[in-house]
């Protein structure tokens, strides 16, 4: 059997699986040896196979597998503490416990976000009990806030006028005598 | 006697499994899910592979890989002994990446190569000669990435068959059944696909790849 260029070209494939009788193989083999292009052919051929078939080239994305089996944790029906059930456990306790601490910062962050300032007089207490919108009389160098016209304000050359709630953010105390009405503990 | 020795079954240091796959199978359908995670780790490579090699996106590839596996899970009773266990779960992949490509009209974009018709014989066009590649190149990401990139450039019928057959180590029938076509369709496809890979890379690979490091993929000069 004689084989031209174009039957090597179209037979290479079947060729390299091992899947052409022995007479036709003879035959390849035979022309390929005298033929520098098809030996090209086959030789790169047989290159391409053994690359791409290494495993080195399946490669999946960082994490994939991670993600793959908390995929099937957060799916699979649990029947029993086994195995990968109990990962799936340990994985749900640490999540939670990722969870408190994520929803613990946020806790800090907002409750540090709201916090008041220091309030300007150590001895005082928050007035929560003054309407927030209420207008008030705050000094510059004062630590009360009061009602307009209250006998109890300093400074008065230095006033400022603004709500409860701003005032309260400021560090400003409700003035126990023109706002005691608001105060518990008046 | 074939010049290809390569085994259909993963290495075995892929799996930490302490049963084996017929035992595992078994015991998942009397209800160890727990079970199923040691089952699909040997192919979980294969399943993404699978899927990427139809949508090429590592995105998409990796979320129906995930889709593919749960359907395993879901419909495992459906699987019959007298297939592969890996040969089906590929084949769920394939169809679930085939219905999400169909759904990202992703056809549209498909490359040149993938329209000419089968019926025709393939010229190889580039006729350098290699040397022998060591596999050790393939240590080197950039190789890698070249391999991938020529890959890519495949139409969509060449590239599933070959990474099938020739990166998941199927046999030509298995392909056949994963991708739903003949044993002919395969043959015909694989040596396109090889063919025009070879095409691709022989520049890059038969010039001095492994010997200076140059990854260019301009045409060298031919013996000829």
């Amino acid at each position: 059997m004689v084989v031209n260029c174009e039957q090597v070209w179209q037979e290479v494939s079947n060729y390299l699986d091992g899947e052409v009788s022995p007479g036709l193989r003879a035959a390849i083999e035979a022309h390929v040896s005298g033929c520098q292009q098809c030996a090209a052919v086959v030789n790169g051929t047989r290159n391409v196979i053994e690359l791409y078939g290494d495993e080195r080239m399946l490669e999946v994305p960082l994490g994939f597998s991670q993600r793959l089996h908390r995929r099937l944790d957060a799916n699979l029906p649990v029947r029993n503490l086994q195995s990968s059930d109990r990962r799936s456990f340990l994985g749900w306790m640490v999540a939670a416990a990722a969870a408190c601490l994520v929803l613990g910062s946020l806790e800090v962050a907002r409750s540090s976000a709201l916090r008041r300032p220091p309030l300007r007089s150590a001895m005082a207490q928050p007035g929560g009990g003054v309407p927030p919108e209420l207008a008030v009389v705050v000094s510059e160098n004062g630590k009360l806030f009061h009602l307009a016209g209250c006998g109890f304000i300093h400074e008065k050359d230095k006033l400022r006028i603004l709500t409860a709630a701003v005032a309260q953010r400021e560090g400003y105390t409700p003035c126990v005598r023109c706002l005691g009405k608001y105060l518990d503990t008046a | 006697m074939p010049e290809r020795l390569i085994s259909l079954e993963p290495p075995a240091n892929q799996s930490d499994s302490k049963f084996d796959e017929a035992t595992l199978l078994r015991r998942v359908l009397a209800g160890e899910n727990d079970l199923f995670y040691q089952l699909i780790r040997p192919y979980e490579r294969r399943v993404y592979a699978a899927a990427f090699a139809i949508l090429r996106n590592e995105a998409d590839a990796e979320d129906v890989a995930q889709e593919a596996v749960l359907k395993a899970f879901k419909h495992i009773r459906q699987f019959r002994a007298e297939a592969k266990f890996s040969t089906w779960l590929i084949q769920i992949t394939v169809n679930e990446a085939r219905m999400r490509r169909r759904k990202a009209h992703a056809s549209l974009m498909e490359p040149l190569v993938d329209r000419p018709d089968e019926e025709g014989n393939y010229t190889p066009r580039d006729f350098a000669d290699w040397r022998e590649i060591p596999s050790e190149t393939l240590e080197r990401k950039e190789v890698r990435l070249k391999l991938a990139e020529a890959l890519a450039q495949l139409g969509q019928i060449y590239r599933e068959v070959f990474v099938l057959r020739d990166m998941q180590h199927l046999s030509i029938d298995e392909t056949a059944r994963a991708l739903g076509i003949s044993t002919a369709s395969v043959k015909t496809r694989l040596l396109r696909a090889r063919l025009m890979l070879r095409d691709l890379l022989a520049p890059g690979l038969g010039g001095a790849w492994s010997m200076s490091g140059n990854l260019s993929f301009e045409k060298g000069a031919k013996p000829w």
